[in-house]
């Protein structure tokens, strides 16, 4: 009897401890919110562009530092620039398993296309994980070597003559080079090209006067001697080109970021968007990522929660102005 | 001779087991997702650059370059046998190895297809051996002028495309050209042509939509009218003797087989074009060069040895300005760009410096893959002939399926498979009323292409036709492209003008 006893005791200490043991692992599940299937990733640019190409990079770091249990699986959605690709993700409101990759059409797309019915301060912000930097470029071959043989130069050609390349109008490059315009009293013809790649082709071709690529997409053919930085449109140098001075250096304040962030749709539970930030806060600590960071000429920029969505609201209303010192909306 | 002790240590690092393993794994892979309407080396390469961060990066590429050329041999395949292009690089595949293969020809058509790709390939990795340094300056000099001679040029070929009926050739690229004017405009950035405020023609149309639904769905109208419900497609069998007697008479289609190769590789090698523009030109200058024009569309070797050839020699071209300059000649390459990005190289011109190993390793390999390809596909086209022998009321089906996901595949829209089928009906009533429906293909790949680079050009000119005329290369391109304009319109002209004669 004293022995049956014992085992009942016994049984029932397991069950207890089994029991318990469920209700730890279940609450830990509710805690750490995982994906139930491949998550979407979908990238705001067509398959090849440098957006994209970073889109598959963080991919690639996912997959090599095993990072995530399921894949994440790229999709395009370029139309639009980026149109497309925030339409979907409203249409995707409270869905978990959709994230995208931004830059900065993420405004000026729906800034430029009101009828679109997309607010970006209704999605979740995940995180920030790098800003890319814009310089002021011309081939190697010319004798331009500052901003200020650059300002001559441009003046000398006249307008009509004075080639600059760039992406798409409204997008990137043109603010920049409006930019570039306006505080120096110079006039360019600009000419738009699919992407920044292209851009940089074209320069190298002499096809074009110069351009103002992000670091990454000249740095091979400065680094063969082929293209010059005259200028960076940073407050501060670049580590990757610690000869080139910057705009404010030069007493001009031009200084123009492209973001590289992670958004989810709006409404998505509290631990599906915990679990994201932090799948990005290892991206971004990553040695992949650091190496890429500043091999590149990119800024590293963590931000996430409120402070992104405050970053996000506060860019799109300097873009709004911008935009309208352009004459692109009104 | 220092290219050839470069190559040589290629070799040696191409035929270690585990590399040439790889080769081999990837032609076959890439054989099937080529055949596959819908996956073309796009998707392959996408799907499959994740896996290659278990070796090292020069395996990494080899396999994957495997795959992209594995790809060029397998889009043929259903090209002919089943008259939906595999891939978008075998659009002009269709136009006369469906034909062959409705004939009973289909085993010459497959043979000739693998020959020639390994021809164009070959020649083309030769070319890549001997002159990487130079082209890629030669790709440099190609500005938006340029770019535009070049593509009025292809243009130019198509016009005696559709046989002696001009205003239908001229009607057919005009359809093309709209459908590809859909979209955003890429100088400022406004939407285009939206029809019925859908946001799927956001994206524009999609060529591979056009083209599956003109020669996949179109092709099974037409024969469910023609063949009136009999079971057997194509009568085809295959025997050692009928490959050795079809390789034997590709010897009458060596001229078309270089001029694709070259020309392939050439358009290959310019940023932005690919394999695609470049299978469609080599198509319209065979048609142009050759002596029966008019046999061309109904299934002429030529026609398929011409844009194979080409579509093989344009992948490898593409390759030349990805590791050169940094630059992708065509999407796939895009994506094998950002692979080795991953990989902790940098693309661009120290490449060839600093990384010799996997330069010279990766040509290497390409000669490997080539003949791997070849053998494989060969071998493999007993297997595929079996298909042809299924009752046309199994294959009509799986014709159909395959359709549907070719059409969805590319951007997972539904959208673009309903546009797929008016597309197929569309085609079908043009077919019937002897519409020519390749330059209508033609244009709507060509045409943004074409667009793009003429406003870029008359931006850069202030509005002026001059600047195709003022830059020596641009200004011989351009007179080439009148001069084939001017020559159907002068020979209509005089025939008309000729009394007595009726034709």
């Amino acid at each position: 009897m004293k022995h049956l006893g014992k085992t009942l005791a016994l049984a029932a200490g397991i069950s207890l401890a089994a029991g318990a043991g469920t209700l730890a692992v279940s609450s830990d599940a509710a805690a750490t919110w995982k994906p139930k299937k491949p998550v979407e990733f979908v990238i705001m640019a067509g398959k090849g562009g440098g957006a994209d190409r970073l889109a598959r990079f963080i991919q690639g770091i996912i997959k090599k530092n095993k990072l995530a249990a399921l894949p994440l699986v790229p999709i395009n959605k370029g139309g639009g620039s980026g149109a497309e690709a925030l339409r979907y993700l409203k249409d995707k409101q409270g869905d978990p398993h959709v994230i995208m990759a931004t830059l900065n059409s993420y405004y000026t797309t729906p800034l430029r296309n009101p009828g679109l019915g997309v607010d970006i301060s209704k999605f979740t912000p995940i995180a920030r994980l790098a800003e890319d930097t814009f310089q002021l470029w011309v081939h190697s071959d010319t004798k331009i070597m500052s901003v200020k043989d650059y300002v001559a130069a441009v003046k000398k050609a006249g307008p009509k003559n004075w080639k600059m390349g760039g992406t798409g109008k409204g997008q990137e490059d043109s603010l920049v080079t409006a930019m570039l315009e306006g505080a120096y009293g110079i006039k360019v013809t600009y000419v738009p090209f699919k992407g920044g790649g292209t851009v940089a082709k074209q320069l190298i071709g002499k096809h074009i006067n110069s351009t103002v690529n992000n670091p990454s997409e000249q740095i091979g053919f400065w680094k063969a001697g082929k293209s010059r930085a005259l200028a960076t449109f940073t407050p501060d140098r670049l580590k990757a080109f610690p000869d080139v001075p910057t705009f404010a250096e030069l007493g001009q304040n031009l200084a123009y970021f492209m973001q590289r962030s992670v958004v989810a749709p709006g409404g998505i539970p509290a631990d599906a968007e915990a679990y994201y930030v932090d799948l990005f806060d290892k991206v971004y600590k990553s040695a992949d990522w650091q190496n890429y960071l500043t091999s590149k000429g990119l800024l590293p920029g963590w931000l996430t929660g409120k402070s992104l969505q405050d970053y996000f609201v506060k860019e799109r209303e300097a873009h709004r102005k911008l935009l309208m010192s352009m004459g692109e909306i009104k | 001779m220092e290219i050839l002790g470069l190559l040589l240590e290629g070799f040696a690092v191409a035929l270690e087991p585990i590399n040439l393993a790889l080769i081999v794994a990837g032609c076959i892979a890439g054989l099937f997702i080529g055949a596959m309407p819908g996956l073309g080396s796009v998707n392959g390469v996408a799907i499959l650059l994740p896996m290659t961060f278990l070796v090292p990066p020069t395996s990494a590429i080899i396999f994957l370059g495997s795959l992209y050329y594995g790809a060029m041999y397998g889009g043929a395949i259903s090209s002919i046998m089943l008259g939906i292009p595999g891939a978008s690089t075998a659009v002009a595949t269709t136009f006369d190895g469906r034909p062959m293969a409705l004939q009973g020809k289909a085993d010459r058509a497959l043979v000739a297809a693998a020959t020639a790709s390994f021809v164009g390939g070959t020649i083309s990795v030769v070319l890549f051996t001997l002159f990487a340094p130079p082209l890629a300056d030669f790709a440099l000099a190609f500005g938006p002028p340029e770019e535009f001679a070049l593509l009025l040029l292809a243009f130019a070929t198509f016009i005696g495309l559709g046989g002696d009926d001009i205003p239908k050739t001229f009607f057919s690229i005009f359809i093309g050209l709209m459908f590809s004017a859909v979209g955003l405009d890429i100088v400022s950035g406004n939407p285009r042509l939206i029809f019925f405020d859908l946001p799927g023609f956001y994206h524009g149309i999609n060529f591979l939509v056009l083209a599956i639904g003109i020669y996949g769905i179109g092709e099974i109208l037409w024969t469910v009218e023609t063949t009136r419900g009999e079971m057997v497609v194509s009568r085809a069998a295959v025997t050692i003797r009928g490959v050795v007697r079809a390789l034997a008479d590709l010897r009458h289609n060596i001229r078309s087989m270089l001029m694709g190769s070259f020309l392939g590789y050439f358009v290959g090698i310019l940023p932005a074009a690919g394999a695609t523009p470049g299978s469609l030109m080599a198509y319209g200058v065979a048609r142009t060069m050759s002596k029966n024009p008019e046999t061309y569309g109904k299934g002429n070797v030529d026609g398929v040895v011409a844009p194979e050839s080409a579509n093989n020699a344009a992948s490898t071209g593409s390759m030349l300005p990805m590791l050169t300059l940094g630059i992708p000649g065509s999407p796939t390459t895009a994506i094998l760009l950002g692979g080795m990005v991953i990989w902790g190289l940098e693309p661009g011109p120290l490449l060839f410096i600093e990384h010799k190993e996997f330069v010279w390793g990766l040509i290497a390999s390409l000669y490997a893959a080539n003949l791997f390809a070849l053998l494989i596909n060969i071998a493999f086209i007993p297997a595929f002939l079996m298909v042809l022998r299924m009752p046309f009321t199994i294959l009509a089906p799986v014709i159909f399926i395959l359709c549907v996901v070719g059409g969805y595949a590319p951007t997972q829209d539904m959208h673009d498979v309903w546009l797929m089928l008016i597309f197929g009906v569309m085609g079908y009533l043009l077919r019937k009323l002897d519409y020519p429906l390749a330059p209508a293909v033609l244009a709507i790949v060509l045409g943004p292409l074409a667009e793009a680079s003429v406003r870029q050009s008359l931006i850069m000119a202030h509005g002026s036709f001059g600047i195709f005329f003022e830059r020596p290369i641009s200004a011989i391109i351009m007179a080439i492209a009148i001069g084939l304009f001017a020559w159907p319109l002068f020979i209509a002209i005089r025939r008309r003008l000729s009394p007595g004669n009726a034709d």
